[in-house]
């Protein structure tokens, strides 16, 4: 085992995440796909790290996590003010740019 | 880098299940099975991070991102609606195809490319890990991303205060407060209001079922300590209906029975008894009380000129 | 007045020669004043109508002043003209700079020689008459301070014109005649049918123009230049087909200035501005430009016999047919409208049988301005008195009743008969003499135009009698309120009170009368008007007639004689019908113009029309509809891109995925090609 392959699953992943952002409507698990497609990054990270001898991919996936979580908070408050004012979680309903 | 044995069972155990774990995400049809699904890949990357010679790394996705980000996750889940159920069917046309054919052609072309690439010979973190992990981390990280880092707190905290922005709630009624309830309360006493909070059992009751009424410091039971709704339906028990069921304890107590008050009651309530169900404050009290059964007047053994 | 030798008197006029003078810069004292002929006009012009109503109360007689001043300064540069020796009569009076560009280089300036002076003389004597006149004639009239405007306005555009030394300055008069024509054509323009015949004066006209615009590219193509000092001394030099067209180009102008076939048809109608307007410029002045122009041109036609003789066609063409007209109108005016034709076919004729002729074309056009004037300004005193009627047959007998009208207008019939000694037989008898002398040995032109000449004299004599004789001979054919059944005149019809005319109107007609009789005499007299256009138009050699002079000038009296004795029997002794009789077919066919307004509408109105309607189609539905389907075609490719906004994040994301794809698709493919 190469560890490459570690850098195809995390491929995989990412294109999973990929995918259901793109065939979701909940909110919610878009958003989880979205979560999905970082960690499949830091993944990736963190096997670089490993290939090249140096502890700075997994300083990068640090960052990577640090900032996936302000943005899950971020997103996750816009999520719940959107629900609060239109009762809807779908990522459908937000379609104003609609012309 | 040829991985040793351990690692490679680990992998090919491990990958399989992340990747169904991933479609299930991506198929599941209530949102809490997809947020377990996540978790578990969550979990699963962090074993292999610890795999890959990245300890710190491997706890921290733990207790941030599967601790903290997928619990938030849950918590909105519960705030939006756990039970909300997304139908699987497509309302974008195409978008079904197109997402899948962009799913996995990215897949193709990354996997592609990785394959494609010649890496440098892997050379492990052996060297680099010397001074265990978190060390040699935090050297690089407040060494050379010391700008960086400091620039993620500033984004976390800014985050956070964001959260609380975005989900507040303007009020949109004036705030009730001590005074404001007071002078509503006066206000509606002409309509029968009342300016005290609902009674507590009572010094003199012998229960605190809900259906039983709360006795007053005069022994009367209080009406509105009874849900209406009991009251509607007739549910409500007398006052005088446990004593009666006790009373048959009590008078088996032969001391008690000296009491003047017990032997006069005893041929009164009985005759009243029946017709007492939703009259409660007719019913003659189940004390042993001297004196005209007086509706509304409870006479309470013991009570020295109970009179109003 | 040295120069003026009392030369043998013989019809052909042996006199001294002096060929053609060259222009010479130099310019003598009293020359120095010829811009005032030009200016004074155009400053009453300008000062009536800015000062607008105000100047109501004086303003008649304030453009009558400043034509008659105009004059005044003609006859003091006559006179000094008069003091120079024959050879310094031509001056180039330069003005000032005008276009100063790489090709061209022209400026303003004044040819003043005897050609121009006659002219000049003719404008403002004849026209400072007629303003007189006007001061009476539209006395009634609360416009008349703006028909004076548009009087001096004229006066000065036809002066500029005679007196250009350039072609182009030429053109410019030539336009302001145009517009001054059509202003005071529609004077009364609150009538429809004379707003229209001014507009059909100016398109035509304006037709005409294009022959002056052709002409004056063609010079400027060929000589660079277009004054008349450089033209016609390179004329020499230039090939004979660009002198022809150049010729062709402006007797097309001069057709349609001087209604000649085939651009005559405006001139009948254009009887509908005031009688002043008909007598000062569409008999004595502007439709003379015509001539002016070719005889101007001589030159360039001189290097072009083939124009020529196309002129000569056209003036015999319009001779006929104006004489064919006039002998059916009706109308007293239209009928001298046609005799103007006819007359200025006389001249051009003239002009166009080279320099044997030019002196008799423009000694006619002299002795016609003051005798036609002269019968215009009568019909203005019987229409005056006849309550504004135009119709003949509704006229007859007035020589009772306006005997000065009836004298000068006899005055002025005389002379345009041709009888001896009135002015016209001194002039139209040159002509015809001029018609029968075969140029360059050919003599089936002497025949064929000298017998068209001889006809038309005869034609001429019989209808300008018919005129007289049905205005002011035979019995009352008016309504003269007596209720008398004694059989003379009609019952019906409105009551008429004929009367003479006031002094300010007779007054002019007398003075023109007098130059009817005289004028032809002096100026023959020693061939003394010959001579005074030498500098101009060169010495004429002598040729002699194919019949000899003497039976041409008794046929041609004959004939006169014999048309007005018809005349005379016909509409003087017999009784005149008044309701006009059917007429022959060619009676008819004369009543319509022979037919010049049914040809004109068929060949050019109705085809131009539909060119324009198919033009302004073209336009609308091709031109305009291909854009506006470019528009509308770019609006619908937005409206189909914008479909693709359909405002789901998820769509958007889809592209931003299939764009990464792409392009992560094509590095791989590039890095892959080159690294492997």
């Amino acid at each position: 085992m190469e560890l490459t392959h570690y850098v195809v699953l995390a491929a995989i992943l990412f294109s999973i995440g990929a995918a259901t952002v793109l065939l979701r409507r909940n909110a919610i698990i878009v958003f989880m796909g979205v979560e999905l497609m970082l960690n499949a990054t830091n993944l990736a990270f963190v096997t670089f790290a490993r290939m090249h001898g140096d502890v700075t991919g997994q300083v990068l996936a640090f960052f990577v996590m640090v900032v996936a979580a302000a943005e899950v908070v971020v997103g996750l408050a816009i999520i719940v003010s959107i629900f609060r004012t239109r009762r809807s979680a779908s990522v459908d309903d937000v379609n104003l740019l609609k012309s | 880098m040829i991985a040793s044995g351990g690692e490679a069972v680990l992998f090919w155990v491990l990958a399989p299940l992340m990747v169904l774990a991933a479609l299930s995400l991506l198929f599941a049809r209530k949102a809490v099975h997809a947020a377990i699904a996540v978790m578990f890949v969550m979990v699963d990357l962090a074993i292999l991070y610890i795999a890959q010679e990245a300890p710190f790394l491997g706890v921290v996705q733990v207790v941030v991102y599967t601790g903290a980000v997928m619990m938030l996750f849950l918590f909105v889940l519960m705030l939006v609606g756990v039970d909300a159920s997304d139908s699987l069917v497509e309302t974008i046309r195409g978008q079904r195809w197109i997402g899948v054919l962009l799913g996995l052609g990215l897949a193709a072309v990354l996997v592609g490319v990785v394959s494609q690439a010649t890496f440098p010979p892997a050379v492990g973190l052996a060297l680099a890990n010397e001074a265990t992990n978190p060390v040699a981390l935090a050297r690089v990280l407040f060494a050379d991303y010391v700008f960086a880092m400091e620039v993620v707190g500033i984004l976390l905290i800014t985050a956070a205060v964001s959260a609380l922005v975005l989900t507040h709630r303007r009020r949109l009624t004036p705030k009730v407060g001590q005074r404001e309830r007071a002078d509503a309360k006066v206000a509606e006493l002409p309509s029968g209001g009342r300016l005290t909070p609902l009674a507590a059992p009572g010094v003199y009751a012998q229960n605190n079922a809900m259906d039983t009424p709360a006795l007053d410091p005069q022994g009367r039971p209080i009406e509105e300590s009874v849900s209406r709704i009991l009251r509607i339906r007739g549910q409500e028990r007398s006052a005088g209906t446990i004593l009666e069921a006790e009373r048959d304890v009590l008078v088996e107590h032969e001391p008690l029975r000296a009491l003047p008050a017990l032997r006069a009651q005893d041929a009164n309530e009985r005759t009243v008894q029946a017709a007492t169900s939703e009259h409660p404050e007719g019913e003659a009290p189940a004390g042993e009380v001297s004196g005209p059964d007086d509706p509304g007047r409870s006479r309470v053994p013991g009570v020295p000129g109970g009179e109003d | 007045m040295t120069m003026l030798l009392p030369a043998v008197v013989t019809a052909t006029g042996l006199h001294a020669a002096t060929d053609v003078v060259p222009a010479s810069e130099v310019v003598p004292g009293p020359f120095l004043a010829a811009p005032f002929l030009v200016l004074l006009p155009l400053l009453g012009a300008a000062v009536l109508l800015l000062a607008g109503r105000r100047s109501d109360r004086w303003g008649a007689w304030f453009g009558v002043a400043t034509s008659a001043a105009a004059f005044v300064v003609g006859a003091v540069v006559f006179v000094a003209m008069l003091g120079l020796p024959a050879d310094e009569r031509v001056v180039d009076y330069r003005l000032f700079d005008w276009i100063v560009s790489g090709g061209l280089d022209l400026a303003v300036g004044l040819r003043v020689d005897p050609l121009s002076m006659t002219f000049v003389l003719l404008v403002t004597f004849v026209g400072t008459l007629i303003h007189v006149y006007a001061v009476a004639y539209m006395a009634h009239d609360r416009d008349r301070r703006r028909f004076f405007a548009y009087l001096n306005l004229f006066v000065a555009a036809m002066l500029i014109l005679v007196l250009a030394d350039s072609y182009l300055l030429l053109f410019v008069g030539w336009e302001g005649v145009g517009l001054a024509s059509y202003l005071l054509i529609g004077f009364w323009n609150h009538n429809r049918a004379y707003a229209v015949a001014a507009k059909k004066a100016f398109v035509m006209n304006r037709v005409g123009d294009i022959g002056l615009i052709v002409a004056l590219m063609l010079l400027f193509a060929t000589f660079g230049a277009l004054d008349f000092t450089t033209v016609f001394a390179a004329v020499p030099e230039a090939s004979t087909a660009l002198l022809t067209a150049t010729g062709l180009a402006l007797l097309v102008a001069a057709c349609g200035k001087s209604a000649q076939f085939p651009l005559q048809a405006w001139l009948g109608d254009a009887m509908a501005g005031p009688t002043p307007v008909s007598a000062l410029i569409h008999a004595a002045t502007m439709v003379t430009a015509g001539v002016y122009l070719v005889v101007r041109s001589a030159p360039i036609f001189e290097g072009a016999p083939t124009a020529q003789l196309v002129v000569v066609i056209v003036g015999a063409v319009t001779l006929l047919f104006g004489a064919i007209v006039g002998c059916a109108k009706d109308d007293i005016k239209k009928a001298l409208a046609a005799s103007t034709m006819s007359q200025i076919g006389y001249m051009i004729l003239a002009a166009g049988l080279g320099p044997i002729g030019y002196a008799f074309a423009i000694f006619h056009l002299v002795t016609h301005g003051f005798f036609k004037a002269g019968m215009f300004l009568g019909a203005g005193s019987v229409m005056h008195g006849m309550d504004d009627g135009v119709d003949m047959r509704r006229f007859g007998g007035l020589a009772r009743y306006m005997k000065v009208t009836w004298i000068t207008f006899m005055a002025g019939w005389l002379a345009i008969l041709g009888i001896p000694p009135f002015s016209g037989f001194w002039s139209k008898d040159k002509i015809i003499e001029a018609a029968f002398v075969p140029v360059d040995g050919q003599a089936w032109r002497a025949w064929v135009f000298g017998g068209v000449a001889l006809l038309g004299a005869g034609i001429t004599a019989f209808y300008m009698s018919r005129l007289f004789f049905m205005t002011f001979s035979g019995r009352r054919r008016w309504n003269d309120g007596s209720g008398s059944a004694d059989g003379l005149g009609p019952q019906d019809g409105p009551v008429q009170h004929p009367h003479e005319s006031p002094r300010l109107m007779t007054w002019p007609m007398i003075v023109l009368a007098v130059g009817s009789v005289a004028l032809g005499g002096i100026l023959a007299a020693g061939s003394r008007f010959v001579t005074w256009l030498e500098p101009v138009t060169g010495h004429a050699e002598h040729h002699e007639p194919v019949l000899p002079v003497w039976s041409l000038i008794a046929l041609t009296l004959l004939l006169v004689l014999a048309g007005a004795a018809l005349a005379w029997r016909q509409y003087a002794m017999s009784s005149v019908p008044v309701r006009a009789p059917r007429g022959s077919v060619l009676t008819r066919a004369a009543r319509r113009d022979l037919y010049q307004d049914d040809v004109n509408e068929a060949v050019f109105m109705r085809p131009g029309q539909y060119l324009t309607r198919s033009l302004v189609y073209a336009d609308k539905e091709m031109v305009d509809g291909g854009w506006m389907g470019l528009a509308g075609l770019v609006g619908r490719v937005g409206e189909w891109l914008r479909g693709w906004q359909n405002g789901y994040v998820r769509s958007y994301g889809a592209t931003m995925l299939g764009g990464l794809v792409v392009v992560v698709a094509v590095v791989l493919a590039l890095t892959t090609g080159t690294a492997s």
